[in-house]
């Protein structure tokens, strides 16, 4: 952290230098007079944030920043200065050994970041140094260096490219763990550059190092034979940014102009903050609750000893004078004196063990959810994954789920279903069957059997394999031979099926959209394969596996206002041909109406079944028409301004009288249970929002599927779409349907019942809202004065829709939503998941980050607080492990405060009796004990085990997890109960011993007790009393359970029997001696004993008993009701409405 | 459109390579123990109404009865408090409260006649009691040192600074030191029978069995083993200020002098409240036939050394009989009852919400 603002501060004083000149290869240039080596940082990326040297002040500096390490110090360190009636030993041990653990375990995650930036560091690069390639390792690399790197291989550094391996000067990469687009991106070749790296002699001038991704301005001077430099613009399309991967081309050569702490990557590396948890804000506010008791008790006892001293009878008398440093010490020093000492006295009530057992309880609580066999996957062999356990309390308080789309709720995998051409219905069945792939199954009902033509079918396949941008994968080395072998084979005709199989395996593909993907695939299956655009030229092999070859001419890309794309293909007998799918909406206006009907039908069923549907049609391009076409593209394609308005219009143009000649389904699986996880999520009051960078209409048949959209649901739209309005600018559009969607779902909603605040109720219209970046990048960005308004608008409107779905959102934006809710009145507790390095952001943004263990490398997984192999998985994790953590350390945290209150009370009291002389009622051994041995094991045993209510149930009601929303257990309310609990229990304690001791003989041979044997009574009623209460509250008894509760009182009577049983050579007192078993030989102290244990637990069991009825048989009614409920209602509306086509507008507005 | 570097506004690209991928097989599959899988079998017990009512009503019958137990108990203990403080211009010790002095070498007596109503059957407990005393008061309590009083030959040479400013007198260390042993009790108090014929018959008082077993045999010990010279054992260390003998003048008997005497071992165990007692004398019954203290005139004589005056405080006899739950004291019978007839009536209550409350709840079920 410092050192980054450390970087950013050097970097700003760099910036005074408006440009930094590089040398390439280091070699001086003729031009530049003076040849002086710029310094510039090394390429060593440091995360870690401790050295051996300045481990341990900084360790602990960092440590006692926290306030309650640091009150302990103090506490400590007064114990240490000034005369207390407690040894500093009972706060130094405690206090030491929690920094011990702490330091080890940071010492320990640091080291483990020592390591992963040496592997970073140390990781082996290619130099080229005066013709020679030398190895070196990262970290060595200097600005200048000219940098080789291999195909799949991470940049070392911020590099600009200078040599590919390809033959057209350009090279791929994946910007994946940068920005999330993992895509492939082509970058180029500084042009006029040589061949002959050696001989290059350039210089580089480029800006100084910023953040900014998508920004770089530089400029390369060539020197040639003393010639003038030529000067050649370098742009973000030369530079190669540390963390994307080469991809798709064999090597390239780079010169380094950005190293280590200023590459782009690390400019933007977003340190991993420390989240904290909702409930540790609670004991930190309870904290503060008791510091304030604790510093109030404090005074309250100082004023009156000092009013109390006043009589000079009481100050000093004559059997009890003070010694002459006390006489001497000054009146103001005594009393701060004396109240640093009831502050010692008091402070227990504020105990270090609390967080001891709090940050073991998270540790080893978070092993049940790595334990937990549900999460485990058999695909990737892996279960779930904890990475901070400070949050698992967390997990049972999230109010917004935001969830990523792709590989999140769809498994992104694109499946083609079935195809219908020309109004007849093929569905692809078995291709080792039935060879030839097609087979024509339930045709419409009245063309039953009935196939398209031949000419038809070969049209529509043609135009599958055509009609996309799909790149097929360029074989790698090892099974470069084999394709090689494969093709030839293709190329003599001598295909079977089983090389043709063998084919289809081996051939990669890529594609910006896995729909193109499944379609070429789907086309490959039916046996029309795509071999690749070789300059210009498509390759594609048809059934009889000849190859035909297309000239591609044009590609009318996609966009989604049309929603569809087009090519212009020449095909080698001359035809000019265009290709167009796209959605139906967008496709059957454009094509000739007869032939629309018959493909409706097939369309929405599909549609209905839940598939992505496209719609194909073609058109013949007269010569005329083409050059026509051809010359507005390419007048579109060079205007300066509206470039995108004029493409449009000649898109359209062209993009006319088609004709229809089939329609696609393509199946995006979900998850896994993906739509019952969401549904469990809705139950559980959750507000699920889905945010993904995809188009809006694959999003939305995505949240269909899942119902999180249902049937009923009134979507509320702020797109581009929706703001197009030729009347009205886009400002005020967008203002105009803000309004409107804000009196409809805020103002005409029914008022929310004030009890129950996240109504989510059936009868309510339900609403959905959508929202694309750009409109949210326009809601940001409005003017000053709107900004806010709109923003706070936006937030209201998102809040009382059941589902927000926001699509086309660049990775920061996502951020952005989840920041905007996070800050948003009642600061909910957001999650987000999601697979992708994209989701980064928001996964590092939102309370709790979950990753999935997705095929989409480990970024997000890196990144999260929790990882989890499926989507499915959220649902437990939330539910059962989410519910049962916060209600444990909900219990925990309360029953710490109320154990510790109850304990300190009677010592307070005592004051009142002792002169306020600062008199501990317990030993000193008890005092320590206490916390650490007597009470803390039972406790803890609940916060790992306790299950009120089964995992099974909880699973089951997703209701159950509203009972503890906006940290129920942890309110004002609970903490005035148990805080009440605590006063009257420690009342009861020190009064009740009190009366007793009114007459102290208490045995039978008439000797008395003294001010020890009162303390140890109410200590034993003190342990037993609060054990019991634990006892009382736990609903789930393993034998752990039952071990460590009856075994800490068993220890409680063991140790006060060996304490009190041996004069202590190193106690300077031996206070207890016997004291224990003499109050056991007292019948007296039994019966007060047991008279106050069950004193104190009686209204406890009382408000059990009265609040139980009503619980489990209301329980178990919800749970028949619920299950009754839960099989009809939801599922039945689900299944027929699964997907909408991307034409389904029926429920939108407007 | 793959070529379309940079560009947000494109597709969400997605890398989306078909082909063979390569596998990492780690199998780290969660072991499938109940432990882990937090299915450890558990019982589950749920509080009702209907498994709460028979524990209320137990309590109430059994505390009922010992609570009445103790209330009779503690209502059969004769007690008799006598205080000799001589605040009152009337009372005898008037005189001696007011002439004080640590100094004076000729000790002040005072006589007190009282009359018991009842005879006292059983073995006799004789306590002394005092008010206001701060005995808890910190500076108070922590001013010994134990091993001192353990026998240790160093710590009696060189008291602990705890014991300060009751460590050293005229640079002498003080044996006992510290300020509970400074301000021990040291008031003598005789109990004469006034006979009805005119005598007046002294009643033996037992100053042994007054201190804990532990404390007389292993918290406190004399030092120089079992030197029976205490004198010679105590050379080199000055009595306690307050004191007019040293410790080792406390008594004759070698079992009860220097540290192990009791009436000292009593006094320095610190008393919890400022109003204490502790046990001073005990006056065994002699035969079954006679009782301890029949009834009749008593006169007690005190040796008044004792000043509690400077600080308010008062001094007190007390005789008292104890029974198996100690001295008199009502609280524990009282509460037992109160608690007892407490759950009994909860008990009814809960029983009557039950019926209730299970009825409209069978109801209720009958209707679904």
């Amino acid at each position: 952290m410092l050192r980054r603002r450390l970087n950013r501060l050097l970097g700003g004083d760099e910036r005074r230098v408006d440009n930094r000149t590089i040398y390439i290869g280091h070699r001086s240039c003729p031009a530049s007079e003076v040849f002086i080596p710029p310094k510039f940082c090394d390429n060593r990326i440091v995360s870690s944030k401790y050295t051996v040297w300045n481990f341990l002040p900084k360790n602990l500096f960092e440590q006692f920043r926290r306030i309650a390490n640091f009150y302990f110090l103090i506490i400590f360190l007064v114990q240490v200065i000034v005369d207390t009636p407690t040894s500093p030993v009972t706060s130094g041990l405690p206090l030491f050994f929690v920094i011990t653990v702490t330091a080890i375990k940071q010492g320990y995650e640091d080291w483990l970041r020592h390591k992963a930036d040496n592997e970073v560091n140390k990781y082996p690069v290619t130099v080229l140094e005066d013709g020679r390639r030398i190895n070196k390792e990262s970290e060595k690399i200097k600005v200048g260096d000219v940098v080789e790197v291999k195909e799949d291989e991470t940049f070392p550094c911020d590099l600009i490219l200078l040599q590919s391996s390809r033959d057209d000067g350009t090279c791929f990469v994946t910007t994946a763990s940068l920005d999330g687009e993992s895509n492939h991106k082509t970058h180029y070749m500084v042009p006029d550059t040589e061949k002959d790296l050696e001989a290059l002699n350039a210089t580089i001038e480029c800006e100084q190092p910023q953040p900014d991704l998508y920004k770089f301005t530089g400029r390369m001077h060539i020197y040639k034979n003393n010639q003038e430099p030529a000067v050649s613009p370098l742009g973000p399309e030369n530079l190669l940014l540390k963390g994307a991967t080469l991809k798709n081309t064999q090597k390239i050569c780079g010169v380094a102009v950005y190293t280590g702490m200023e590459t782009k990557m690390a400019l933007n590396y977003q340190g991993k903050s420390q989240k904290r948890s909702a409930v540790e804000k609670s004991i930190n506010a309870f904290l503060l609750v008791y510091l304030c008791i604790l510093v109030s008790k404090a005074l309250v006892c100082t004023t009156l000893k000092y009013v109390w001293q006043s009589n000079p009878g009481h100050d000093e008398p004559w059997y009890n004078e003070k010694t002459q440093r006390e006489k001497d010490t000054n009146l103001y020093l005594k009393m701060f004196t004396d109240f640093l000492s009831f502050m010692v006295l008091f402070n227990f009530i504020i105990p270090v063990s609390m967080y001891v057992t709090v940050e073991m309880q998270k540790f080893l609580g978070s092993f049940f959810i790595t334990w937990d066999k549900d999460f485990f996957d058999p695909e990737i062999e892996e279960g779930a994954l904890v990475n901070t356990s400070d949050l698992n309390e967390e997990l049972g308080q999230v109010e917004y789920v935001f969830t990523d789309k792709t590989g999140t709720l769809t498994q992104n995998n694109m499946e083609f279903i079935e195809c219908c051409i020309d109004g007849f219905q093929y569905k692809y069945r078995d291709v080792s069957t039935e060879l030839d792939g097609f087979c024509v199954t339930d045709g419409p009902v009245s063309k039953l059997q009935e196939k398209a033509g031949r000419e038809k079918e070969e049209l529509f396949l043609r135009a599958l394999c055509l009609c996309h941008t799909v790149q097929v994968k360029e074989a790698t080395e090892q099974c470069q031979g084999q394709g090689d072998g494969l093709i030839d084979q293709v190329d003599g005709l001598g295909v079977d099926g089983e090389v043709h199989q063998l084919l289809q395996e081996q051939r990669g593909f890529i594609a910006s959209s896995p729909d193109e993907i499944a379609l070429v695939k789907g086309a490959m299956r039916y046996g029309f394969t795509y071999l690749g655009l070789e300059s210009k030229t498509m390759k594609i092999m048809n059934r009889h596996s000849e190859i035909e070859m297309y000239e591609l001419l044009h590609v009318l890309n996609f966009d989604p206002v049309r929603r569809r794309m087009s090519v212009i293909v020449r095909s080698r007998s001359g035809d000019t041909l265009l290709f167009c799918k796209g959605a139906d909406s967008s496709i059957f206006p454009r094509v000739r109406q007869e032939e629309v009907e018959r493909i409706r039908m097939h369309v929405e069923r599909n549609a209905t079944e839940g598939y992505r549907t496209l719609c194909v049609a073609f058109k013949r391009l007269s010569a005329e028409e083409y050059a026509q076409a051809d010359e507005g593209l390419r007048e579109a394609r060079l205007a300066m301004q509206d470039r995108e308005e004029r493409l449009m219009a000649v898109y359209n143009q062209v993009e006319t009288g088609m004709s229809l000649i089939g329609a696609t389904a393509v199946e995006d699986r979900l998850q896994e249970e993906a739509a019952e996880t969401m549904e469990a999520l809705q139950g559980a009051g959750m507000k699920v929002w889905v945010l993904t960078g995809d188009k809006m209409e694959t999003a939305k048949s995505t949240c269909y599927a899942c119902r999180l959209f249902q049937k009923n649901t009134e979507l509320l739209e702020l797109t581009v779409r929706t703001l197009e309005d030729e009347s009205k600018t886009r400002e005020q559009r967008l203002h105009d349907l803000l309004l409107e969607y804000h009196k409809k779902a805020v103002q005409d909603a029914l008022p929310i019942k004030a009890g129950v605040t996240r109504s989510w109720s059936m009868s309510n219209q339900d609403y959905g809202f959508i929202i694309d970046g750009a409109t949210l990048t326009m809601v940001f960005n409005s003017s000053e004065s709107n900004s806010s308004s709109y923003k706070s608008l936006l937030l209201q409107i998102c809040q009382n829709c059941t589902a927000v779905l926001c699509c086309r959102m660049a990775p920061l934006q996502k951020a952005q939503i989840v920041k905007m809710v996070k800050n948003s009145k009642g600061s909910p507790i957001t999650l987000s998941i999601g697979d992708g390095a994209n989701d980064v952001s928001m996964i590092l943004e939102a309370h709790v980050g979950i990753g999935i263990k997705g095929k989409e490398g480990r970024q997000a997984v890196r990144n999260s607080d929790y990882a989890i192999p499926k989507l499915k998985h959220l649902k437990k994790l939330l539910l059962a492990h989410g519910h049962l953590y916060y209600v444990r350390i909900a219990h925990l945290v309360q029953y710490f405060f109320y154990k510790n209150l109850c304990f300190i009370l009677p010592q307070f009291l005592y004051q009142f009796f002792c002169g306020y002389s600062q008199q501990p009622l317990y030993d000193a051994a008890y005092l320590t004990m206490y916390n650490i041995c007597f009470t803390s094991m039972p406790i803890l045993a609940y916060s790992l085990l306790e299950q009120h209510i089964c995992i099974e149930v909880l699973l089951d009601n997703a209701t159950l997890y509203r009972e503890i929303a906006k940290n129920a257990m942890l309110r004002w309310g609970p903490f005035l109960y148990w805080t009440l609990l605590g006063v009257f229990h420690g009342l009861l304690f020190f009064f009740g011993v009190r009366c007793l001791f009114s007459n102290p003989a208490l045995q039978d041979n008439g000797q008395v007790f003294g001010n020890w044997s009162y303390g140890t009574i109410v200590f034993t009623v003190l342990v037993f009393t609060v054990t019991l209460k634990l006892a009382l509250d736990t609903r789930h008894w393993t034998w752990i359970n039952h071990f460590v509760i009856w075994g800490s009182l068993a220890f409680y009577v063991f140790f006060s029997f060996f304490w009190g049983g041996i004069i202590w050579p190193f106690l300077k007192q031996q206070r207890l001696y016997f004291v224990f078993a003499n109050m056991l030989s007292s019948v007296s102290a039994w019966l007060v004993i047991i008279l106050l244990i069950l004193l104190s637990l009686l209204p406890e069991i009382l408000l059990v008993v009265l609040r139980k009825p009503r619980g489990p048989h209301a329980r178990q009614k919800k749970l028949a009701q619920s299950s009754v409920g839960g099989l009809q209602s939801p599922r039945s509306s689900a299944r027929p409405l699964l997907m909408r086509t991307f034409s389904d507008e029926s429920n939108t507005v407007i | 459109m793959m070529a379309s570097s940079y560009n947000a506004k494109d597709e969400d690209g997605h890398i989306t390579v078909s082909g063979p991928g390569g596998a990492t097989l780690r199998s780290k599959k969660p072991e499938n123990t109940a432990f882990k899988q937090q299915r450890l079998p558990a019982w589950q017990p749920i509080l009702t109404a209907g498994t709460v009512l028979p524990a209320f009503f137990i309590i109430g019958l059994i505390f009922i009865p010992i609570g009445i137990g103790l209330y009779v108990t503690s209502n059969n203990i004769k007690e008799f408090e006598i205080d000799y403080t001589g605040v009152d211009m009337s009372s005898p010790c008037f005189n001696c409260s007011q002439n004080y002095s640590w100094n004076s070498t000729k000790p002040c007596t005072c006589t007190i006649p009282f009359h018991l109503d009842q005879p006292y059957e059983s073995n006799v407990f004789m306590y002394y009691g005092l008010s206001n005393f701060y005995q808890n008061h910190r500076r108070y309590v922590k001013s010994r040192d134990d091993s001192q009083l353990n026998g240790a030959a160093g710590s009696l040479t060189e008291p602990s600074k705890e014991c300060e400013p009751y460590a050293y007198h005229e640079s002498k260390p003080i044996a006992p030191c510290g300020a509970i042993a400074n301000s021990m009790f040291n008031d003598t108090l005789e109990l004469f029978y006034n006979d009805p014929n005119g005598t007046k018959i002294q009643i033996p008082l037992n100053k042994t069995g007054i201190a804990w077993f532990t404390d007389k045999h292993v918290k406190f010990r004399n030092p120089g083993g079992n030197n029976p010279n205490l004198t010679a054992v105590f050379q080199g260390t000055t009595k306690p200020v307050n004191w007019r003998r040293p410790v080792y003048e406390l008594d004759t008997d070698p079992e009860n002098n220097g540290f192990i005497n009791e009436d000292f071992i009593v006094w320095m165990r610190t008393a919890a409240l400022p109003t204490f007692r502790k046990l001073y004398r005990i006056i065994h019954r002699k035969n079954s036939m006679v009782p301890t203290l029949p009834r009749g005139n008593y006169t007690l004589e005190v040796v008044y050394n004792y000043p509690v005056r400077s600080f308010e405080g008062s001094k007190r006899v007390i005789l008292s009989t104890i029974s198996w739950m100690g001295g008199k004291n009502p609280f524990l019978g009282i509460a037992y009852i109160t608690v007892g007839s407490v759950c009994f009536f909860l008990g009814v209550v809960l029983l009557i919400i039950h019926h209730k409350y299970g009825n409209r709840n069978n109801n209720a079920d009958i209707s679904n």
